[in-house]
């Protein structure tokens, strides 16, 4: 079978790590026991949290709406199979800090009743904006790791012409392979989600770039691709450098353009997906079924039985160990959500699988860190870094908290892929200072914007008392030049002193009135003013 | 500053680059440097690294022990022996002990924990340390053996460590028997008497076949641990390559000016310290630049002082001068030698 040789690129930096797909890539994928008891977070993707619309107690069937979109960038849930919801709770998520969400707790009847689903033969007849809408409903985000909604991706707009869809099946983190056992297993699925894909987005071709350690995929969705007789959409082996699949290096190697720093690949008339969310995009519009589970690898070398097994969402990481045979000896491991490079180490295995989740590895305990050496400036750090920053500037000035620097040396065009901690011969942990550095400017920049807000209204409330002074001495001006008047005139007209004292009760009441408004704006302002001062 | 332990962030693995591993590299690749400096200047060099090596590592373990850290942590990293190395190699053979001692508490102590330890010292140690000898010493470190000098090996080990510490020789003979000067050192006087070039190259006592008799194999030796170190990606070739191809034509451009005067392209490549300094001085990571163009930018400009200094400076020699010089430049140009980030356009570098 012959793969089409095109032109490639190179994105600069990158390294080699051994790839350990071996351990998990031989299998078939095999869906797992029903968990008793699902989690389901109501946030398993980048944007607003979603909205419940089941009640405690309810009954669910498999593949209801149990949550809807909380805004424009969201992505609904649904319920992994059928059964009662027992709670609405705060659960556990892969995150750094062990962060808590809220979670539609689900106790399965094991019978796995589908709700109604629409199937649909001819999909790709529909207009752009209907698929968007069915993709958008059934909950699918990016399942390469992001978890970005598919749909937002999907819709360029209406002056932006698609040059290149880029499918991203380069799974370049070692040891994961969901990717590659899914485009092995499931080729055809891949290829009719691309074809809604490209639809949606009216895109002139699609390349699907695969690393050359997978060519089994990139064989199968080749043979696919010659039966449907698909000539726009080509499978592009790309050479295996982590972090090809980082959706800005692969853009890179297959197109040789640069998506703009703070822009994003639509920029440059592409858009980048993930297999996965091509083959859900399949189930979504051909079969009516929501993103309601995944494949997930199950590897490391403490786990008896590494593999990919294809999860439900909310199914807890014991459950998904037990499955894989636990851990090796019973012992002690360290638990990864993601992958070696990427991941994050959990410590409650409570933790459920969510959209986001492709890999858990289960490795032998990590020492404890000794204490690393200095930074001797080698440069092998800047070498490898592929957005071409210089990592030993970031680390000097992130350690030394000067955050103007770190920004001046573009911090945030960091992707966090880890080259850098890879190759320091000095082991520092590059990634957690670059980590510390942004959450500290982010930090300082709600600070900063909190503070504008104070000054703004203390400067405001300065300029009202200041307002109100001239406006009390205009007043006591008029008062005595009216005086000295009446003592000159001396006994005049009645009629005009009377006149006089209407005129000053009428201005009394308007200013009491007046009195009555500051008053009231006053009692609403004065926390900020007190933040004011105290933040000078 | 307080941050989570390592193992709470990414990534979870790690290449086989160590600190440790690179620091044993360079002074592995010194070794054929040091056979081959014995074999023409006697047991006086082994003298040398031996004093160097136990004073580098004492200083760095009372100044590290001082500032709190841990010693075995610093020790276990090699930089003081790869600076004990380099230093005791600069340094001519027999060195009495004072002057080693003087020398090795220089770039320890001074060059490098007073600016914070490894990784924080602005300038190369090593370097430091010649030069304050240089400076301070100007007898001494002239005071180089003639190579190949059959009393220089009879001494043995202990005779000449007997010699560094005594100042006596063994034999009946003076010290001035055995030392004379360097090569550059006879050129630089030569052609202050107004000798021509070829009038001075035609002492044999002196130069070899291209360079000085003796330092042309010393300076190859150097060069095949530096070629090795190349191999191994210990280092890049853009400073070594660059620090001699700058070198090389500027002395090939004055040499076809006045072929009388100015000597020619192979002779500064294997004399002096030109070698060692391409790829064991220039290289240092810590006091270099650190992008690829700062790195030739760095070495061309080390090449261009060595060859104003050989020529027209007071020293026979200037890499140790002309790397302390280049070392201050550093941090300049690698502000304004960054690459361009991906997705931004090439920047305009405020000064």
């Amino acid at each position: 079978m012959k793969i089409t040789q095109r032109k490639l690129w190179q994105f600069k930096g990158g390294i080699h790590p051994d790839d350990h797909k071996a351990l998990s890539n031989t299998a078939a994928t095999t869906p797992i026991a029903l968990a008793p008891r699902l989690f389901i977070p109501l946030q398993q993707h980048i944007g607003a949290i979603t909205k419940p619309v089941v009640t405690i107690g309810q009954r669910v069937l498999k593949g209801e709406l149990i949550a809807e979109a909380g805004g424009h960038v969201s992505a609904p849930i649904h319920a992994p199979t059928s059964g009662t919801v027992s709670a609405i709770d705060l659960h556990p998520i892969a995150h750094p800090s062990a962060l808590k969400i809220p979670a539609i707790i689900i106790d399965s009847d094991g019978e796995e009743r589908w709700t109604l689903r629409e199937e649909l033969s001819r999909p790709l007849d529909l207009n752009p904006h209907e698929i968007r809408q069915r993709i958008k409903a059934a909950g699918v985000v990016g399942l390469g790791g992001a978890g970005f909604p598919a749909h937002i991706k999907l819709n360029p707009g209406a002056h932006t012409q698609i040059e290149t869809l880029i499918i991203n099946g380069a799974e370049c983190e070692p040891y994961i392979t969901c990717d590659d056992r899914l485009m092995r297993e499931k080729p055809l699925e891949v290829i009719l989600g691309i074809q809604i894909m490209r639809r949606a987005l009216s895109a002139r071709h699609v390349l699907i770039g695969i690393e050359d350690n997978k060519p089994e995929a990139a064989i199968a969705l080749q043979q696919i691709l010659q039966q449907l007789g698909e000539r726009e959409i080509e499978v592009v082996v790309v050479p295996t450098i982590y972090p090809t699949g980082g959706e800005r290096q692969l853009i890179q190697v297959l197109t040789g353009k640069e998506v703009p720093s703070q822009g994003i690949p639509l920029d440059i008339g592409v858009v980048c997906q993930n297999v996965a969310t091509a083959a859900h995009s399949y189930a979504a519009l051909y079969k009516g079924e929501p993103l309601i589970n995944r494949i997930v690898t199950v590897s490391g070398e403490s786990v008896v039985r590494p593999g990919n097994y294809e999860v439900p969402f909310g199914t807890p990481l014991s459950e998904l160990i037990g499955a894989a045979g636990g851990v090796k000896g019973g012992g002690a491991a360290t638990v990864i959500v993601g992958g070696p490079m990427m991941g994050i180490p959990v410590t409650d295995l409570q933790i459920a699988v969510t959209k986001t989740t492709n890999a858990i590895l289960v490795q032998p305990p990590q020492p404890y860190p000794v204490a690393h050496h200095p930074c001797i400036r080698c440069g092998a750090c800047a070498a490898s870094c592929p957005a071409q920053l210089q990592p030993q500037q970031l680390y000097w000035h992130s350690r030394s908290r000067d955050f103007d620097k770190v920004q001046d040396e573009h911090i945030f065009d960091c992707i966090e892929c880890g080259c850098c901690a890879w190759v320091c011969p000095s082991t520092i942990p590059l990634v957690h200072y670059f980590r510390f550095a942004k959450s500290e400017i982010w930090g300082r920049e709600r600070d900063k914007a909190a503070a504008d807000i104070a000054r703004e209204r203390h400067e405001f409330r300065q300029q009202r008392i200041e307002r109100e002074k001239q406006e009390r001495a205009e007043l006591m001006q008029r008062k005595k030049a009216a005086l000295a008047k009446k003592k000159a005139g001396d006994g005049g007209d009645v009629k005009e002193s009377i006149a006089a004292a209407v005129e000053r009760t009428k201005a009394k009441k308007a200013k009491l009135a007046s009195q009555e408004a500051t008053l009231e704006s006053e009692t609403i302002a004065t926390p900020s003013e007190a933040e004011a001062k105290s933040n000078p | 500053m307080k941050l989570p332990q390592l193992t709470l962030s990414s990534p979870h693995l790690h290449g086989d680059a160590a600190l440790d591993r690179l620091m044993q590299q360079v002074a592995i690749a010194l070794i054929p440097a040091i056979a081959v400096n014995m074999w023409v200047f006697g047991w006086g060099v082994i003298t040398n690294i031996f004093i160097t090596l136990i004073v580098s590592l004492g200083s760095e373990a009372i100044a590290v022990a001082l500032r709190r850290r841990s010693v075995a942590v610093a020790l276990s990293d090699y930089s003081a022996v790869v600076t004990a190395l380099l230093l005791g190699l600069t340094l001519p053979p027999l060195s009495p002990w004072w002057l080693l001692v003087t020398g090795s508490v220089a770039a320890i102590i001074f060059a490098k924990h007073l600016y914070g330890g490894l990784g924080f010292n602005p300038f190369n140690p090593a370097m430091v340390g010649f030069v304050v000898l240089l400076i301070s010493f100007p007898v001494e470190m002239t005071r180089w053996q003639a190579p190949f000098n059959p009393v220089a090996f009879d001494l043995g080990f202990f005779g000449a460590l007997t010699y560094v510490f005594s100042g006596h020789l063994p034999f009946d003979i003076s010290l001035d028997a055995l030392t004379m000067a360097t090569p550059l050192d006879h050129l630089k006087t030569g052609l202050s008497l107004q000798h021509n070039l070829s009038e001075i190259r035609s002492n044999t006592e002196v130069f070899g076949m291209v360079a000085g008799k003796g330092w042309e194999w010393a300076n190859l030796a150097i060069l095949a641990g530096g070629l090795w170190l190349l191999y191994q990606r210990i280092i890049t070739w853009h400073a070594p390559v660059t620090l001699l191809v700058t070198l090389a034509t500027t002395a090939l451009i004055f040499n076809l000016i006045d072929p009388a005067r100015y000597a020619d392209p192979l002779f500064h490549l294997l004399s002096g310290g030109t070698i060692l300094g391409a790829f064991f001085i220039v290289t240092d990571p810590v006091t270099g630049a650190t992008s690829v163009k700062g790195r030739i930018i760095f070495a061309a400009g080390v090449a261009l002082i060595v060859y104003i200094i050989r020529n027209w400076g007071g020293f026979p020699d200037g890499i140790a001068f002309a790397v302390l010089l280049m070392n201050m430049a550093a941090p300049t140009i690698d502000y304004y030698t960054r690459p361009r980030v991906i997705g931004h356009h090439q920047e305009e570098r405020q000064p």
